[in-house]
């Protein structure tokens, strides 16, 4: 078996009240890369260079190249430039970034600190979910450790670098997880995604060039800087570097988050979650999140865990999030469940999915609930269809890529249901 | 420029242009909602979905930047089957209900499910249902029918300066509403009515009133303020039912101020005479044209007999036509008389015959976006040129710099750079003080003597500095003098100091145009010492100003006219100074009065010949930036209402003058303006040998601010039932400052009693904290405050 290589939540305890505090920290080579840098005035450039040897890719669900994404940002732009955290981790199944911040925030604040050297931005935000308050709170504590110590504010470790970061909370919505709607949520404005391009490289918070990472990507930079890129990746697979934190949950005895290097095969991370609850037969599988195609059981049995391979097994491997269904689950009532989520969450800006959401939902609820006609299946395809790349954000993707999987699989269960008005399972 | 290809067409866009740009100018159209020409891209409404070569998906033409090379299809299989694919997500949540709803026949969302819409709807669960709401009494609200555009917020936020409008809730659940307990207020709200494109937002006057397809479309000029906008009036069985924009991209663009929108209920107002007048021993008898007319021939000769000529003041309203400006000065003078006006608001005079040419805007309306430094002086901009507003706030916006030297601080909905709000008494000496710095910045080079002296001993201050700069560091700059500095009892000596400054400056310099035809009725003479197209007149004595006609001018303590022509007129709500016009009105031996409406004219005319307005007859209006604009009228004349034209041109035939035979009302345009490209000739706002005198700044009493309410400018919007129910047709308070208020011991919401020359009212306080310490303001051109006297000078507040 694999063994269990962490880079984020190495030393990690969470049963020690101290351990997330700055000076658990630092005996943990903590602020070590920060230091380095700075010490050795390490050019920007290569900074993001070793960024790029890594093949760090985005941890927030798109699993865009990092080193890329912060190569974009405009060197010679004289104005503000922002750094953004994405810490609004709405995804259903999710729940690895709050674990960062709770037990490790000072690897954040380092990544974000590194980041902002690496890009000169002068300002960060980290925009905290809204529904974990206390880990609002833990942040807003960790920041202040940092600042007193000098890793954050004016001239850091004595240096001419400057870097000011604030925590700001969301209220909740899930779409304030789309990375121009937390712009605008930031500005204060109505948490509504903005239509690309402009790309927020240029024009992001403020109108001033952004670039918006995940929680959990900013928390693996340290270790990227501390032992290089090419450790870093060859932690994983190519293309695929480094490790990840999978949010496991559902049918399994030990729940939890679980970080792994990339590309470890399923079947061994379901052993490191203690196996299928009551050693019942494996259903399905959402990979990545509520709003990537769920896999049949036998499907996932054979996939190795990385961007690529779930890619080719025809999901993708999301923000990490690994849903756990067993034979007992009935998909109809999953699916009616997840459409609830994405007609509930949807913003109402643009048509397809303002509408679209609300119709699919009240489909499957129809389905579920012995009101189903056989015209339904094929209706639902062609709406999820009429959804899927039409809209302005991909909430509207992540509405229609769960319906679409869920009647490629199991489109026997639906029918079932539509013929009996019952359940199969 | 970027070479694109639409549906193997090649066209070429500017850089930062969108595909949709590329298909209009290929004239391909992309069915649309959300998308505004005017308005910014919110791509929300994904109707505009077209294959792009390469793309993987459909993108909205709208937002989607062209780029070097790009094959667009906007009716692929791939483009059009997300069309449909939208438009059946539209539909499902709209009712279907076309029939029953106001927008039927003229909406987007009808028109477009013509060929994008299934004949059968897939969608058979239960369908959304919005509440209604108020959004005041010009627009009236169908919530369920809307399909979250946002043009309506976009157009608050981007144009009108104010989002009153907003998108509230998520997903499904979002609506569109006004702020909790708000309505919305701005003078441009209509505009949302024309940019919603489904039955959401409807005119709240017009409702249920007619179909489109009944409706005949006409063309006419706006009959409000100088801008001159671009109308179609819309008729049905003779009956102005509406009016909508016509676009004209260098006066209104696509346009309306409310004013301009809703005014037409006046024109239906149960006020309109339908017939000719006669006051006969005391008595009032409706007669027959003839009758009155030989009446009103009468009258005038017996006047003439006793006092001469020179016994009669014709005084015409600018927002008359031209042609009947024209024939009354025509008339008066032919009698042998000279007492001709238009500018009955007007209050100063000395600089009359120091004026070089028409007063005007000094340059073209769609040049202001352009402008980089504007100074604004004396004018309650967003009520007296909503649109001219408009124009400045996009100036604003392209960085522009607004400065503005004015009595009052209303919210202007854009960025004033620099201000300086001072007493109406202390506007003169402001203005010396911008012209001092400016001196002192650069140079004295070509400043007269006398106002090198008159100067010496202002002292420049900190607020008239940085607006000297701002005039001199940014160009192209201009500066204006609004509707207050041309009522002020020192607008001579403003005129031409802002004259100065703006020669100094290398600034443009004009006037914001009051009334549909201010510059018309210089251009048609209707001024006492100059004739057609400024024509020299001679006089063996000089004429009577309107403030001198008017028992306004300090050296005529006798009212100078025994009789009185007066044409689209209320005196006691048009007047500077109404107090004194109604003195000299109602001492008058007789008084004619051509009008559309009835009022109170029977209490101090003789006769009354009920003329056309706009919509009822042809002619001119010149808008303020020399633009000669005429029409046709829209409907025919009410009743016996007749065109002002023909009027008066048989009042010339039974004097018997020569001259008036007119036919057409074009004929009589052609004597005014020849030719239209040569009518820029005569425009010149300078002032030739005027001596400037600076008032020393020594303190009166209060001082009141007199402004006209903008829709108690002139008859017909005064009669818009609409309109009138606006909270800018509220009954007007007294607005004083705090310490006002504190000395006066008053409260906000207490009545006070407030006199001025003879005459006294009592109106509700209210606070203003921006107003000048000594200041009183108070609206004109209101029944409630038409016992007053004077816009400006002494005024005096008691509590009760």
């Amino acid at each position: 078996m694999t063994q269990s290589v962490q880079v984020i939540l190495a030393d990690v305890n969470p049963t020690d009240p101290e351990n997330w505090r700055l000076k658990s920290y630092l005996k943990r080579d903590g602020y070590a890369a920060l230091k380095k840098i700075i010490a050795n005035k390490i050019p920007p450039e290569n900074v993001i260079e070793e960024v790029k040897k890594s093949a760090l890719r985005g941890r927030g669900g798109a699993g865009f190249p990092t080193g890329l994404k912060w190569s974009f940002m405009p060197r010679q732009y004289e104005g503000d430039k922002y750094l953004v955290c994405n810490s609004d981790e709405g995804e259903p199944g999710t729940f690895k970034d709050r674990d960062i911040m709770r037990y490790n925030p000072h690897i954040l604040i380092e990544g974000m600190a590194i980041a902002a050297y690496a890009m000169g931005a002068k300002t960060g935000y980290n925009y905290v979910h809204g529904e974990i308050w206390e880990t609002y709170e833990r942040m807003e504590e960790a920041v202040e450790e940092a600042r007193l110590a000098g890793f954050l504010g004016n001239n850091i470790l004595g240096s001419d670098f400057s870097f000011q970061l604030y925590n700001h909370h969301g209220y909740g919505a899930y779409i304030c997880g789309e990375e121009t709607a937390l712009l605008e949520s930031i500005e204060g404005k109505k948490g509504q995604p903005r239509f690309k391009p402009p790309f927020p490289a240029s024009y992001g918070l403020y109108g001033k060039p952004t670039t918006i990472n995940n929680t959990e990507t900013f928390a693996s930079v340290p270790w990227i800087i501390r032992h290089g890129g090419e450790k870093y990746l060859q932690l994983g697979k190519p293309n695929n570097g480094g490790t990840k934190i999978f949010s496991i949950s559902g049918h399994v005895n030990k729940p939890g988050n679980y970080e792994v290097p990339l590309g470890i095969p399923f079947a061994e991370l379901l052993e490191m979650a203690g196996g299928m609850r009551g050693g019942r037969k494996l259903k399905g599988c959402i990979p990545g999140g509520s709003s990537m195609p769920v896999l049949p059981g036998d499907v996932m049995m054979k996939t190795d865990m990385d961007y690529d391979s779930i890619a080719k097994a025809g999901s993708m491997l999301g923000s990490g999030a690994v849903i756990i269904m067993d034979d007992t689950t009935c998909m109809v009532r999953a699916l009616e469940r997840l459409s609830y989520f994405y007609y509930e969450e949807s913003c109402g800006q643009c048509t397809p999915c303002r509408e679209g959401t609300g119709w699919l939902y009240r489909i499957i609820n129809r389905i579920e609930h012995g009101k189903g006609r056989p015209e339904d299946l094929d209706l639902l395809d062609n709406l999820a269809d009429n959804i899927q790349g039409r809209t302005i954000c991909a909430l509207g993707d992540a509405a229609a890529m769960p319906v679409r999987a869920m009647l490629q699989h199991f489109r026997d269960e639906f029918v079932y249901h539509i013929e009996h008005k019952k359940c199969m399972v | 420029m970027i070479n694109i290809e639409i549906n193997g067409k090649q066209v070429t866009v500017p850089k930062g242009g969108t595909v949709m740009d590329g298909a209009r100018q290929l004239g391909i159209y992309i069915p649309h909602f959300c998308y505004h020409k005017k308005l910014s891209i919110a791509a929300n409404c994904r109707m505009c979905l077209v294959q792009v070569e390469k793309a993987p998906k459909p993108l909205p033409a709208c937002a989607t930047p062209a780029t070097e090379g790009m094959k667009v299809y906007t009716h692929s299989q791939q483009a059009v089957t997300a069309q449909k694919g939208v438009m059946e997500f539209l539909l499902i949540n709209h009712p279907l209900d076309c029939p029953i709803c106001d927008q039927g026949g003229e909406c987007q969302l009808q028109d477009l499910a013509v060929g994008y819409g299934a004949s059968e709807s897939r969608y058979q669960e239960a369908k959304r249902v919005v509440t209604n709401k108020n959004l005041g009494p010009l627009i009236s609200t169908d919530m369920t029918r809307c399909i979250h555009c946002t043009r309506c917020v976009r157009f608050g936020q981007e144009i009108a300066g104010i989002m009153e409008l907003g998108q509230a809730g998520r997903g499904e659940h979002s609506e569109i509403l006004a702020f909790v307990g708000k309505t919305v207020d701005s003078e441009l709200s209509g505009n949302v009515i024309d940019l919603c494109p489904v039955g959401a937002l409807v005119s709240k006057p017009f409702r249920y009133s007619a179909r489109t397809w009944e409706l005949s479309r006409r063309k006419s000029i706006s009959p409000h303020c100088g801008l001159g906008s671009n109308l179609i009036v819309q008729v049905k069985i003779d009956r102005v039912m509406r009016v909508l924009p016509r676009e004209n991209e260098e006066i209104n663009e696509c346009w309306l101020s409310d004013k301009d929108r809703f005014s037409y209920e006046g024109l239906n107002s149960e006020d309109r005479l339908t017939t000719p007048m006669i006051k006969r021993n005391g008595q009032w008898h409706s007669c027959d044209w003839p009758e009155a007319l030989i009446f009103t021939v009468d009258g005038l000769k017996s006047v003439m007999e006793r006092h001469g000529a020179k016994g009669i003041g014709a005084l015409g309203s600018a927002h008359s036509t031209l042609e009947e400006l024209f024939l009354l000065q025509k008339l008066i003078r032919a009698l042998g008389g000279g007492n001709i006006d238009h500018r009955v608001r007007q209050a100063d005079f000395r600089a009359d015959s120091n004026l070089q040419g028409v007063p005007w805007l000094g340059m073209n309306i769609a040049d202001v976006q352009q402008l980089k430094s504007v100074l604004i002086i004396g004018s309650t901009l967003r009520k007296d040129h909503p649109l001219l507003a408009h124009r400045f706030r996009q100036a604003v916006k392209n960085g522009a710099q607004l400065n503005i030297i004015n009595p009052m601080d209303d919210d202007l909905l854009m960025r004033v750079a620099n201000r300086a709000i001072i007493a109406p008494s202390e506007m003169v000496n402001m203005l010396a003080r911008v012209l001092k710095a400016m001196i002192e910045a650069k140079s004295s080079e070509g400043i007269s003597k006398h106002i090198m002296q008159s100067l010496e001993a202002v002292n420049v201050t900190d607020e008239a500095q940085t607006i000297a700069n701002s005039m001199l560091t940014n160009s192209p700059a201009a500066i204006f003098l609004g509707n207050i500095a041309q009522h002020h009892p020192s607008y001579a000596d403003i005129h031409a100091i802002a004259q100065v400054i703006a020669k100094l400056a290398g600034a443009s310099f004009g006037f914001l145009g009051e009334a549909a035809n201010s510059v018309g009725a210089y251009l048609a003479g209707a001024i006492p010492n100059q004739g057609v197209l400024g024509s020299e007149i001679k006089h063996a004595e000089p004429p009577f100003n309107a403030a001198q006609m008017l028992g306004n001018s300090p050296n005529n303590a006798v009212p100078p006219c025994k009789a009185y022509i007066l044409m689209n007129l209320e005196p006691e709500l048009d007047a500077y100074n109404p107090q004194q016009a109604m003195k000299v009105i109602d001492n008058a031996e007789f008084v004619v009065s051509l009008s559309s409406f009835r009022g109170n004219i029977t209490n101090y005319a003789d006769v009354i010949l009920p003329i056309a307005p706009f919509t009822e007859t042809s002619g001119t209006f010149v808008n303020t930036e020399g633009r000669v604009q005429s029409f046709n009228g829209v409907v025919s004349p009410l009743g016996d209402t007749r065109p002002g034209w023909k009027v008066l041109r048989v009042l010339g035939n039974l004097l018997q003058l020569d001259g008036f035979d007119y036919e057409t009302s074009e004929q009589i345009r052609a004597q005014v303006i020849p030719a239209e490209d040569v009518i820029t000739r005569y425009l010149n706002n300078d002032l030739k040998d005027y001596a400037i005198n600076i008032p020393s700044e020594e303190m009166i009493g209060l001082q009141r601010i007199g402004e006209v309410p903008i829709y108690q400018a002139d008859p017909i919007v005064r009669r818009a039932e609409s309109l009138q129910l606006t909270s800018d047709a509220a009954p007007p308070k007294v607005w004083l400052p705090t310490v006002l208020l504190e000395q006066l011991n008053v409260n906000e919401g207490e009545i006070v009693r407030l006199k001025q020359g003879d005459g006294e009212v009592q109106l509700e306080v209210a606070c203003d904290d921006e107003l000048p310490f000594n200041c009183v303001r108070v609206a004109s051109a209101h029944s409630n405050t038409i016992a007053l006297g004077a816009l400006f000078g002494e005024i005096s507040v008691e509590k009760l």
